[in-house]
């Protein structure tokens, strides 16, 4: 039986794509998912946090 | 009934001490210390709202039942919400995992906090497994067929058998979500009860 | 007052700072209208993998070849479920954990026989076939010895095995039944009803798909598929998804030691990686009480970056 997805914009439903570096071998979309939790915990520590302002009168 | 009858009942003694472990105030509070100030801390709350909309695009699925996603193109779409929330809610709990870490968190009496957040991280691995084996597609075919080999080997697989469909997805829809959210919910108390931890003192020695 | 010693990893001091306004039920609602969001904008954008389950139908039809030398394999009881161990059968030991041999000591708690479960008790669900009916009983009466006599003859013949016109061609003698057995088994599985008998032996509705998967296993189809699909272990494909699909990042760890010696060629990687993980998660699970790792975060000082606004106000105080 076949439908119609609803969306899917940009199907990844092809032949995954795969980094090899000795031994070890990843999915470009797992790799792409690891660097982005890396950049979002630097980022969630060095990005300023608002209200530093108001902060400070309530010390 | 006597006032000393009323102070022994199961009830008022329960309600005392919830309320006295956790007032209003404290459950919900109105302010934070103000060195609560980084964008580390809102990974928290973002896994406990990706739990909600796992729970809530699970619940999609369980509408039509487990084969419904397969002939349909709204079963599919939720299917998909599901898929994506589980990937957001392993980023998010991760990068929170992260953050404890280097905060060291469990200081000040707050061991249980971060051993319950380890003990719902290992059930959400279990709970994101029994739904991969409950796909009833390729997919679960490959999964299933692997991985018996590793739960075999403990002994646990004459028990846990992941070549039953209908055992890995009751497991999936009731069993693992009903502990992954009362450990949650534990995790989160804690949290409010003992408040979140303090920044490590730069100095060497405090009277206690 | 006597001061005790201020473990810095471990004691925090109270909180004497001030205090600022935090609205939570905000924050929170705020936190799942964005996640709630970015999993619609995620589920729009990419969508999720579907790849049609395989069935033992579409595999005899495939590889007929290698479904044939499957079905000789549960039948004379060489293939990996019939020399599997628990919990399936005490066809072998198991692995072993150090002296712990954990899967043997539960014991076969699912016991599968793969020459009656796989072979024979499908084809005696064919009705209206006198000549299978004359070979299943000639089976049955035979002792033991003559079946092997009959299995290894045929076996030693089978590496010549073809298939042509809907027919397994196999040049062996004294074979007995077993010719009839795996031609007549693999036309059952053409038709798609050993799909249904395999499934349907522990009665009408069943949702355990035991017996399939196994003998679906036993093949080389559905590890070919999976090899093109990058889902093998050697391949890392515990951490995979079909397609371009992100996968299961989390299990990183666990799917790494089957890569490394000494697991990557014992015969025991299951157990030991098992046991391994569990240690890990365990030490994980009491890090506020290991000293040396729950002392990191401190060395470390990556918490000067996350509290340095509380750090610049003590500093100037």
């Amino acid at each position: 039986m076949s439908f119609t997805r609803i969306a899917a914009l940009v199907p990844l439903d092809t032949l995954g794509h795969y980094l090899h570096w000795h031994f070890i071998q990843i999915s470009v979309a797992n790799f792409v998912v690891i660097v982005l939790m890396v950049v979002t915990f630097v980022v969630a520590l060095v990005a300023p946090f608002p209200g530093r302002r108001r902060r400070k009168e309530n010390q | 009934m006597s006032y000393t009858e009323i102070e022994r009942q199961w009830t008022t003694r329960l309600r005392r001490r919830f309320v006295h472990l956790l007032p209003p105030e404290k459950l919900l509070p109105d302010t934070q210390p103000t060195y609560v100030s980084s964008w580390i801390y809102v990974f928290g709350v973002t896994t406990l709202s990706a739990l909600v909309v796992v729970i809530a695009s699970g619940s999609l699925l369980a509408i039509r039942g487990p084969q419904w996603w397969h002939t349909s193109s709204v079963g599919h779409f939720a299917n998909s919400l599901h898929l994506w929330s589980v990937e957001i809610f392993f980023f998010a709990m991760v990068v929170h995992l992260w953050g404890k870490y280097f905060m060291a968190a469990w200081r000040g009496g707050r061991a249980l906090t971060w051993m319950t957040g380890v003990v719902t991280f290992l059930t959400s691995v279990a709970a994101a497994f029994t739904g991969y084996v409950s796909q009833s597609n390729f997919d679960s075919q490959w999964i299933s067929t692997q991985a018996k080999d590793g739960i075999n080997a403990t002994g646990a697989g004459a028990y846990f058998n992941v070549l039953n469909m209908g055992q890995m997805l009751m497991w999936h829809i009731v069993l693992l979500p009903l502990a992954a959210v009362v450990l949650t919910a534990l995790h989160v108390l804690l949290v409010r009860v003992k408040g979140v931890v303090p920044p490590f003192e730069e100095h060497a020695e405090v009277s206690v | 007052m006597r001061s005790k010693r201020f473990r810095p990893d471990v004691d925090v001091a109270p909180w004497k700072g001030g205090y600022s306004p935090y609205d939570i039920i905000k924050e929170g609602t705020i936190a799942l209208v964005v996640v709630g969001l970015l999993t619609i904008v995620l589920a729009v954008v990419f969508g999720s993998p579907d790849e049609k389950a395989i069935t033992i139908k579409t595999w005899s039809n495939a590889t007929p070849v290698d479904f044939a030398m499957t079905a000789l394999s549960e039948l004379n009881q060489t293939s990996s479920s019939a020399q599997y161990g628990a919990p399936y059968n005490t066809a072998a030991v198991g692995q072993k954990l150090g002296p712990l041999e954990l899967a043997k000591w539960v014991g076969a708690r699912i016991p599968i026989n793969t020459a009656r479960d796989f072979v024979i008790n499908p084809l005696k669900s064919l009705p209206d076939q006198p000549l299978l009916t004359t070979d299943l009983q000639q089976w049955k009466s035979a002792s033991s010895s003559t079946r092997s006599g009959w299995l290894a003859s045929y076996t030693k013949a089978s590496s010549h095995l073809t298939f042509t016109n809907g027919q397994v061609n196999v040049n062996a003698t004294n074979a007995g039944p077993v010719p009839v057995f795996i031609n007549d088994l693999t036309s059952m599985a053409r038709t798609g009803a050993l799909d249904q008998a395999l499934v349907t032996q522990a009665g009408f509705y069943t949702t355990d798909f035991t017996l399939p998967l196994l003998f679906l296993a036993d093949g080389s189809y559905l590890a070919n598929l999976a090899q093109h699909q990058h889902l093998t272990g050697s391949q890392w494909g515990m951490m995979n998804e079909t397609g371009n699909y992100p996968g299961q990042a989390w299990l990183w760890l666990y799917t790494f030691w089957y890569q490394v010696a000494p697991f990557s060629t014992s015969a025991n990687a299951d157990v030991l990686v098992w046991g391994l993980m569990m240690a890990l998660s365990v030490v994980l699970l009491f890090v506020p009480f290991i000293p040396g790792l729950r002392t990191i975060p401190r060395k470390t000082r990556i918490y000067r970056v996350i509290w340095r606004e509380h750090y610049d106000k003590t500093t100037a105080e």
